[in-house]
């Protein structure tokens, strides 16, 4: 039987993968997915090897979904804390990365806000580079996780639509995602005020709405964004109650949606802001199996890197 | 790598029979067929497993619970391959405490899969006992392992592979074995 291969030495954004990549990915989360059911919640996989969680930004979920991923394949995992760290101190990225390659990690999962800093570390690191989200630009796990949450509820990932809501332009989870059901050939709208859903996103080959009934008509997937507002979101907007005004999705926006539609969100969420209350928590809601899915498709992602390139140059 | 035939070794007619008699004997056995669970190691384990399912389910009308277990994340290779090895699912709808698990594969050989796969059953549970069918039994092996139950001894040299071939993936029911073609 043939095997698949997937030869990536790190995970930087989804543009660097090609669909079979992505195929392999998904089709490893979904084996994964049942050791997370199992009461032992563990498999011997990567024992012995460790990865650093390095976040230059606040997380929680994501990093802790990161260790909870390597923890369950039996991989040492140490979190690096930006802000007790040298960092502080005045340490370069280059050499807080090079110490702490110096202690023989194989994966570093990298979060930070300058976009492309996982790809500089690619430059000199030897470790498999992960990245878990940088600045405007990409978070390819989560684009992962949602495909793969797509794929259960509507048992495909081909010949849908994809709206997104939000703040399109800041959001690296919107941009991964755009760029993912690019490759798969999905239809996309991107809705939301033209401030921060610029006619540009149309040069990626999306559609883009500012009438949110519009965009979402016949949708089979609506994803909403959070209202970042800890990245000055409102200063795109007048208030927060005109955003929710016209741009919250509820259960009127909602049933314009294909009756199949499910409805996703990154989270946090914020309530009756982007998203109303009673949506959030409906069986249409994907929200929670987001969550649930991220932990395979990160330990799939850190499963199928392992780290090898280390070995290679040792 | 390409190889070739080298030499038929059972055709439909004789693994019909091979099978029957690795069900008969799985049976006798085993007395309390209320303990009994089969499991089927990916991915052709598991194909085997079915038959012999089936098979005991026409003889004796009963009809055994059946798992599918995956290694790979239990391999001692794992570190060696350059690319990792492709992940299939596991799936055991059942609590194994206490009961007799019968794995099943298609080949054994070095005895490393079925190392692997003790291992990985004991992160589910505590069964009674663990015993082990294998339709075909090349040699070589590496570890101390020994199916209780097998189809066909079969004195192989190393550089060959026996390839059981099933109707359900392989369009026809036939063991060859085969031999690279070149050095």
């Amino acid at each position: 039987m043939k095997e698949k291969t997937f030869l990536q030495n790190h995970l930087l954004g989804i543009e660097h993968l090609s669909v079979s990549d992505i195929g392999t990915i998904l089709e490893t989360a979904e084996a994964f997915i049942e050791i997370s059911t199992r009461e032992v919640k563990k498999v011997p996989a990567l024992k012995g090897k460790t990865v650093v969680n390095l976040f230059f930004e606040n997380s929680t979920r994501t990093r802790s979904s990161f260790e909870i991923a390597a923890k369950r394949l039996s991989a040492d995992l140490i979190n690096f804390n930006s802000s007790v760290s040298s960092l502080k101190k005045g340490e370069t990225l280059k050499d807080t990365v090079l110490t702490l390659e110096a202690m023989n990690p194989h994966i570093i999962v990298i979060r930070h806000s300058a976009s492309g800093s996982p790809h500089y570390l690619t430059t000199f690191a030897r470790s498999s580079i992960i990245n878990a989200g940088d600045g405007f630009h990409e978070h390819p796990t989560q684009a992962l996780l949602d495909a793969l949450t797509i794929q259960q509820r509507l048992k495909t990932l081909r010949k849908l639509k994809i709206a997104i809501v939000g703040d399109i332009l800041h959001s690296r989870v919107a941009r991964s995602n755009i760029i993912l059901h690019q490759k798969l050939g999905n239809e996309i709208a991107l809705i939301g005020p033209p401030s921060l859903v610029p006619r540009e996103f149309e040069k990626m080959g999306a559609q883009v709405y500012s009438d949110i009934r519009r965009g979402v008509k016949g949708a089979d997937v609506v994803m909403m964004l959070r209202v970042q507002e800890e990245r000055g979101a409102k200063n795109y907007f007048p208030s927060i109650r005109e955003y929710r005004n016209l741009f919250a999705i509820n259960r009127d926006i909602f049933s314009l949606a294909k009756k199949t539609a499910i409805l996703m969100h990154p989270g946090p969420i914020n309530r009756d802001v982007e998203i109303e209350t009673s949506m959030a928590d409906s069986p249409q809601s994907a929200i929670l199996e987001q969550v649930t899915n991220g932990i395979a498709v990160r330990m799939a992602v850190l499963y199928l890197l392992k780290g090898d390139i280390h070995e290679t140059l040792n | 790598m390409e190889e070739k035939i080298k030499a038929k070794i059972m055709d439909e007619k004789k693994m019909k029979r091979t099978f029957l008699r690795l069900a008969m004997e799985i049976l006798e056995h085993n007395r309390e067929a209320d303990k009994l669970v089969l499991i089927g190691i990916q991915t052709k384990g598991v194909t085997v497993a079915r038959r012999i399912q089936q098979l005991i389910k026409e003889l004796e009308g009963i009809d055994l619970p059946l798992g599918v277990l995956d290694i790979t994340l239990f391999r001692d290779d794992l570190h060696r391959h350059e690319k990792q090895p492709a992940v299939k699912k596991t799936q055991i709808d059942f609590s194994i405490e206490d009961r007799d698990i019968v794995l099943i594969d298609d080949v054994v050989f070095t005895g490393r899969t079925i190392r692997a796969a003790m291992d990985s059953i004991f992160e589910l549970g505590r069964p009674a006992s663990v015993q082990l069918a294998a339709f075909i039994d090349r040699g070589h092996r590496e570890m101390p392992i020994c199916p209780d139950f097998k189809g066909k001894d079969l004195p192989t040299s190393r550089r060959e592979r026996v390839k059981v071939m099933l109707k359900e993936t392989d369009g026809q029911d036939q063991v060859l074995i085969m031999e690279p073609t070149r050095f």
